[in-house]
């Protein structure tokens, strides 16, 4: 019994700690003035991170917004108001689809190589090579890794709505017919650019903060072995998975909800 | 030194397509209009009852949209509804004086609006002017208990 709370409470501290590692890890990678090397660093990784993941977002963007299209006429002709398909494909994707669907493809495609890549360096010691030769591995490794991840997700949210309005608009106007006009004007009068596309850019801000931290962090910290990278890659994409969605909850009710 | 180039037009490519992406949404999903709002003037109008109308909501004329919904209020020295207009400023001082307004909707379901149509009087209204001619909005229940009541008499 004794051992069973000693144990619990050593699991809190535990939990405690590594948040605070975490925070402090994030602190110290941001902070610090841009230089030209780190630009580079930044652009290398935008291209593993951003570009190479946009083949895999706006094929799924597509799919997804053709599904809209289909699940949604398919419902709103029984009520005659196939019209209004635009606005329903348009604010599903804008308000919720897009952030959320284009951070868990993140989460799985570029947060859980960060983690194995940067898992392999500790493991292979040379992060603390990098250290011995005076080099900060938190500015030169870490650091280029979140800010591209920062800037990646909303960029590719982006890319995710406008292939899925276009999917939507494949299969809705191309293929069953609803009326071009009212595809697109009905989704103008409803679609508000700061409460909906702004909205839907903040909601991917978070989601990008959350799984970049999280993918880099969980490499930063694993246990050095190839059992703790194989552990710590499963953890990111459990761990930013889950928050992506908890939090899309907790952003819904204050953007979208009746609360603010 | 050729592969570093490809990878930074790659990566300005990318950012260039989310920058026009925001661009493309912004004007053709949510109909942005470049150059900021359009001039507008208030005009007031007190209504009994506005049902379901809400802030943000379209004023129309003959069906064609002249302005918004810019606020609702409660009058506490009438206890009415005081909804604030914000109308098309090419329209200032060319309303008549007896202007109606009236809270409509569109289609059986559909949000409600504020309908104007024009009277005889050679006055206009201004700036900050109150219609003083306006119709409610129709309440469903009511109109239906007014026929259940219709019905007992006969």
């Amino acid at each position: 019994m004794m051992t069973r709370i000693t144990r619990l409470g050593r699991h809190g501290c535990d939990l405690v700690e590594a948040l605070g590692r975490a925070g402090m890890f994030l602190g110290q990678s941001l902070v610090g003035r841009p230089s030209v090397e780190g630009f580079k660093l930044w652009l290398r990784q935008m291209h593993f991170i951003g570009v190479l993941s946009l083949a895999i977002v706006l094929v799924s963007g597509l799919f997804i917004g053709m599904v809209l299209a289909l699940q949604g006429f398919t419902i709103l002709v029984d009520f005659g108001a196939e019209d209004a398909l635009g606005q329903m494909v348009s604010l599903s994707l804008l308000r919720e689809l897009a952030p959320v669907v284009a951070a868990l493809l993140f989460a799985g495609r570029a947060g859980s190589a960060l983690t194995a890549e940067i898992g392999l360096m500790k493991a292979t010691e040379q992060l603390s090579s990098m250290e011995m030769i005076g080099v900060d591995p938190l500015k030169r490794v870490v650091a280029p890794r979140l800010w591209a991840g920062f800037v990646s997700l909303p960029l590719l949210t982006v890319g995710f709505s406008v292939i899925g309005i276009w999917g939507g608009h494949l299969v809705g106007v191309e293929w069953l017919g609803v009326y071009e006009g009212s595809y697109w004007g009905n989704m103008q009068s409803s679609v508000d650019f700061v409460d909906d596309i702004g909205n839907g850019m903040l909601k991917s801000l978070v989601f990008a903060l959350v799984v970049t931290w999280i993918a880099v962090f969980q490499g930063y910290d694993l246990v050095p072995t190839s059992e703790g990278i194989s552990r710590a890659t499963t953890r990111t994409v459990v761990y930013s998975s889950l928050a992506v969605l908890g939090l899309d909850f907790v952003l819904t009710a204050l953007m979208f909800g009746e609360l603010g | 030194m050729k592969r570093s180039k490809m990878m930074e037009f790659g990566v300005g490519l990318f950012m260039l397509a989310g920058i026009v992406g925001i661009i493309f949404l912004g004007v053709s999903v949510s109909g942005l209009t470049v150059g900021g709002g359009k001039d507008t003037y208030t005009l007031q109008a007190n209504f009994a009852n506005i049902g379901g109308l809400k802030s943000q909501a379209r004023v129309t004329m003959a069906g064609v949209t002249v302005g918004r919904v810019e606020n609702i209020e409660l009058d506490t020295e009438w206890y009415d509804a005081r909804v604030t207009l914000a109308l098309d400023s090419r329209l200032e001082d060319q309303l008549s004086r007896d202007t109606t307004a009236s809270i409509l909707t569109s289609g059986l379901l559909g949000e409600q609006y504020i309908g104007l149509s024009v009277g005889g009087d050679p006055d206009t209204l201004a700036d900050g002017d109150t219609i003083t001619d306006t119709q409610s909005a129709l309440v469903l229940e009511q109109l239906i208990q007014q026929f259940v009541a219709n019905m007992a008499t006969d």
